[in-house]
């Protein structure tokens, strides 16, 4: 797989970390178990369009968010996690 | 001898001297060892998978399903290599494989006979009773009978290199089409990577007789090559095959560097695994020509008929002494002329047509052949070697030839595997006879015979336009190339896939031994679709994976089952093409050099001072240091505790992750990520923190020292230090964005010592610069600070112990680490100063009850590990909310307690588990396990560190330690965690 940095260009997934769904948000301190448990613990696995996050560990080392088909591993697009 | 007069691509000048099974024979420059020992009149080669049958030469390629042999010998032995890839050299030496005691006269093929017994699935219906017998008997029986080749089963002598290209188009295949695209693209200034596999450009035109642009095939693929050279931004890669495709235009590709020599040069590898990325690629693989299945089809002398062509004007070798050819259609005419060109009697013509073109009658005519319409062969005679063949005409009246050679044309498969890799399905197409690609990879396209493409003058237009589209494609526009000319018609294929009629084994399968009656047998019991039809008859599951025969075995089921090919489909071709040493994938990473090794920048001093060095993570460490007359670790250990203990000791701690950090932001950065609060520490002072995972479990422990408002510099553990910062990114670059903060690993910039003992602050005192103070007034516990060392070089200095004595770490610049070392030595000369390793790091830790990678495992709570305190109520931190799980704070967890032995003599194990005195040993008792034990030279016996349910509950009472994998059963006395001055007054002296 080649993802697109956008801070570093086209790279091959060995230079990339993953860790997951990016459309998370973490719940706020006092929101209840279930909040924290679905957060923690519960995720989607689509077939289809997926949004996660890849680290670019060996150049930019910037989170990105990465739209990817889990089902043809076809890349739409690549964008800083904090921006 | 064999060899023709005249012609070849041989260099008949030069003689090479080979051997096969220890005798030696001679070749030329350009053979294969096939050629070659065709040339020398060998037909037989080796020995089938199953049965044991005589096996020649099929093919003249990677698709090679017969005459594999071992190559070279010793520890670069080779099994399974096909002789018909195999370059000739001076000197080489192959060996015939899967035969005992001879080629010649083979005891096991008394497995021939036993063939009912070793139909499809006879692993599962054969050997089933006693079913004690199979992993003792039956397996060794089988594996002894059956399997080719023998691994050398020496490490390899050699290296393998990596490689990496990226290209505008790749164009995998020399033959006319890639050639053609290669050019064409080439031309435009787009950067071309042409793979082949053959020594040689050209595929088919060095094995044919038509011409390109007025001149011989071969003549032209040489011009062709040279212009391809006049392009400066081409890359032609010889004995190089594409054997893997993978996403967005990456592909892995194998070059055999040096396995045309008998040795690699010096300093050269002898294959190298290319991994191209490319926006675009030309397919251009050719095709396989395809065996068909009729009685008694794999007995040597029996050849594919372009093979058998390609042995005539490649190689000027004559593959028989009198022929018989064997076609459904005008591609077998083609060898009928080539036979009759070089001279090579033909026996006989068999054409499964009843009626065939005025030009082939002409042929058939100037060969002297007796020709054979609407015919059919039945079976074929001789022993190792053909001797003659069966053929039924269209009367049906038996007739005998006598031959050497059969040459069959049963059609062509093109070679579409790479085009599967993806997932996408090969079609079948009715027209051309053949499985063609089906969904392309993204940014494929294929040209030529692998398209399903065979007249050559449409071959080379394809490869021509596609080369083009492709540098299109890629941002190179251009005027249309121009096509190279060729004048031949098509030949509309008329396969040959069975041929019924005959008595003998008919075979879709070479390598496996698979027949038609497998493929019946098969259908009989319902494993009727493709997949399943391959797993249980094994067709096309050896090294060639069917690259000849598996689409007649196809055929064979659609015949069965009348659902047609179509509909019955082919198996999906998977990564590799064709085999891949596994070392050519492992590149230089093997042995000592599987990963890099991180040396401290003192490895050198602690080698110096006799360091045994353990791997902890990718990093060398002193393990201990072995001094005259000490025979064991232990020994040489508890010297290293004693002297910390008694006076001063110094380990290099450099390993550990550092982070600094930087921003107004720090300290909130530092509260969210550990379960304590930073961002009210003074600066100079260090603190000790407890990270989480998010989960609420822990997930590593430092220290970090503020060393001023706006800059700190965090420890991590050796092993954790990737992982902690990379969760620091995610921290800061997905949750917290806003904040104000940088950090970066420090930990390679920064050579680090721990300095502990009694006499600590004296040998830092004589370390540093004269006029840096380090009283305790000046410099407290938990204090840190920059001074300067080595004459005005920056050290950092913290006051923080492990160990628990009185102790410092000093870092400075990697650069003058060796330096520092040094410097401490002779700083602490005077007070016997020793170098202390893991080991007595270790022993010290566990003596003062710090938790470390034992007690850290990830199953592990702050509570759990007697730091529910530090937890801060205040504030949010990554593990806040699940860390307060009822679950998790369940006193009946397990939680850190040390033990001693009641009998001070026992020895205590790691990883036993703990239980009630009387309990027995159940997993229903069991009340938790040992993590860590050292023998206590402070104490005089062994202690040891446990995760006990309910543990601080439990001082003083007697459990049990059960060690049923290593014996004993040892009692011990439950007792706080900390063993050696458990107030701390050491570390504060």
């Amino acid at each position: 797989m080649r993802i697109p940095c956008p801070h570093c260009g086209e790279r091959g997934n060995d230079e990339f970390v993953y860790l997951g769904a990016a459309a998370l948000t973490r719940p706020a301190a006092d929101a209840p178990a279930e909040a924290w448990h679905s957060y923690v613990y519960l995720r989607d696995n689509p077939a289809g369009l997926h949004s996660e996050l890849w680290q670019h560990t060996h150049g930019c080392r910037r989170w990105l968010v990465v739209a990817r088909d889990t089902r043809t591993h076809a890349v739409f697009s690549a964008t800083d996690a904090a921006v | 001898m064999s060899r023709l007069a005249s012609g070849g691509l041989i260099d008949r000048s030069l003689s090479h001297r080979f051997a096969f099974d220890g005798r030696l024979y001679n070749g030329h420059p350009g053979d294969t060892l096939a050629s070659a020992l065709l040339a020398n009149g060998v037909r037989l080669f080796g020995r089938s998978f199953k049965y044991h049958r005589p096996r020649g030469v099929l093919s003249a390629g990677p698709e090679e399903p017969s005459a594999l042999v071992e190559l070279r010998g010793g520890a670069r032995r080779e099994p399974n290599t096909p002789a018909t890839t195999i370059e000739l050299y001076d000197g080489l030496e192959a060996t015939s494989q899967n035969r005992f005691p001879s080629l010649g006269f083979d005891l096991l093929a008394v497995n021939n006979l036993l063939s009912p017994l070793l139909s499809a699935g006879f692993y599962y219906k054969t050997f089933m009773w006693p079913a004690s017998w199979w992993e003792k008997v039956y397996e060794p029986l089988i594996r002894r009978a059956a399997g080719l080749g023998r691994a050398a089963g020496l490490p390899d002598p050699d290296h393998y290199d990596r490689a990496h290209l990226f290209c505008d188009v790749l164009v995998i295949g020399a033959g006319p089409a890639g050639l053609a695209a290669a050019l064409a693209a080439g031309r435009r200034g787009a950067r071309v990577v042409l793979c082949e596999s053959d020594p040689l450009l050209g595929g088919r035109l060095l094995a044919e007789t038509g011409e390109v642009d007025g001149m011989p095939g071969a003549d032209w693929a040489a011009h062709a090559e040279a212009a391809l050279r006049d392009c400066p931004s081409v890359t032609i890669l010889r004995r190089t095959s594409v054997a893997s495709v993978f996403d967005h235009g990456s592909y892995v590709a194998v070059q055999r560097v040096a396995d045309h020599k008998p040795q690699p040069d010096p300093h050269e590898p002898r294959q190298r695994e290319w991994r191209i990325v490319a926006k675009r690629a030309v397919l251009a693989a050719g095709g396989f020509e395809r065996l068909a299945a009729f009685s008694g089809n794999d007995r040597p002398g029996v050849m594919l008929a372009g093979a058998v062509r390609t042995y005539l004007n490649r190689f000027a070798v004559a593959p028989g002494k009198s022929a018989v050819v064997l076609t459904g259609g005008g591609d077998g005419w083609r060898t009928v002329a080539d036979l009759t060109r070089h001279g090579v009697p033909i026996a006989a013509i068999v054409d499964r047509r009843r009626e065939i073109s005025p030009e082939q009658h002409k042929l058939a005519a100037a060969s002297g052949a007796w020709l054979h319409l609407g015919a059919k062969v039945t079976g074929t005679r001789g022993g190792p070697a053909l001797w003659g063949v069966d053929i039924a005409g269209a009367d049906g009246v038996p007739r005998f030839v006598s031959s050497d050679l059969l040459a069959v044309a049963g059609g062509w498969n093109p070679a579409v595997h790479l085009t599967s890799h993806l997932g996408g399905k090969p079609v079948w197409n009715e027209a051309a006879c053949a499985f063609l690609p089906g969904a392309l990879p993204p940014g494929m396209a294929v040209a030529g015979a692998a398209a399903g493409t065979f007249a050559l003058s449409a071959v080379l237009a394809e490869g021509a336009a596609g080369g083009a589209a492709a540098a299109e494609a890629a941002g190179f526009s251009g005027p249309a190339p121009s096509v190279p000319q060729a004048s031949d018609a098509a030949i509309a294929p008329t396969p040959i896939w069975i041929i019924d009629g005959g008595k003998q084994k008919a075979f879709v399968d070479l390598q496996h031994d698979v027949t038609l009656k497998d493929i019946a047998l098969a259908h009989r019991e319902g494993f009727v679709s493709v997949e399943h039809l391959k797993r249980y008859t094994t067709l096309g599951m050896a090294t060639d994976q069917g690259k000849t025969g598996g689409v007649a075995g196809m055929a064979a089921m659609a015949a069965l089952t009348g659902r047609g090919m179509a509909e019955t489909g082919t198996t999906l071709h998977r990564p590799p093409f064709t085999p891949v040493a596994i070392g050519a994938l492992a590149g230089h990473h093997r042995g000592k050099d599987f990963r890099p090794a991180r040396l401290t920048p003192a490895h050198r001093w602690a080698a110096e001072q006799n360091a045994s060095f353990v791997e902890t993570g990718p990093w060398l460490r002193a393990q201990w240091f072995t001094q005259p007359g000490e025979t064991d670790w232990l020994q040489s250990c508890m010297r290293e505790v004693n002297a910390v203990r008694g006076s001063v000791g110094v380990c290099d701690v450099s390993t550990l992750g550092k982070i600094e950090i930087a921003g107004p932001d720090a300290g909130a950065l530092l509260d969210f990520l550990y379960i304590n609060t930073f961002s009210t520490l003074p600066v100079g002072r260090v603190r000790y923190g407890t990270m989480l995972r998010e989960d609420g479990f822990v997930f590593d422990d430092g220290t970090t020292a503020r060393l001023e408002r706006d800059r700190w510099v965090m420890t991590t553990t050796t092993a954790n230090a990737p992982r902690v910062l990379q969760h620091m990114e995610f921290v800061h670059q997905v949750l917290r964005p806003d904040w104000r903060v940088a950090f970066i690993s420090v930990t390679d910039q920064w050579a680090q010592f721990a300095v502990a003992g009694p006499r600590a602050r004296e040998v830092i005192a004589a370390t540093l610069d004269p006029g840096e103070n380090v009283s305790d007034a000046a410099f407290p516990f938990m204090a840190c600070g920059s001074f300067t060392t080595l004459g005005g070089v920056t050290a950092r200095l913290f006051r923080i112990s492990f160990s628990g004595e009185l102790a410092y770490e000093i870092g400075v610049p990697s650069a003058y680490g060796d330096a520092l070392a040094r410097r401490i030595m002779a700083a602490g000369a005077a007070f016997g100063i020793t170098p202390y390793g893991l080991e007595a790091l270790g022993t010290m830790r566990i003596e003062k009850g710090h938790p470390a990678g034992g007690e850290l495992n990830g199953q592990t709570t702050a509570i759990d590990l007697g730091m529910g305190r530090m937890m801060a109520t205040k504030k949010d931190f990554i593990g806040r909310a699940m860390a307060q799980r009822p679950a998790l704070r369940d006193p009946q967890r397990p939680t850190l307690a040390g033990i001693r032995p009641l009998r001070p003599q026992d020895r205590l194990r790691a990883g036993a588990h703990l239980l009630a005195k009387d309990a027995p040993s159940t997993i229903a008792h069991d009340a938790g396990w040992v993590t860590s034990v050292a023998f206590s030279p402070s104490l005089g016996h062994w202690i040891g560190l446990a995760m006990l349910t309910n543990g601080p509950a439990r001082h003083g009472e007697i459990v049990r330690a059960d060690d049923p994998v290593r014996g004993g059963s040892v009692l011990v006395e439950v007792v706080p965690p900390c063993f050696v001055d458990p107030e701390g007054a050491r570390l504060r002296g």
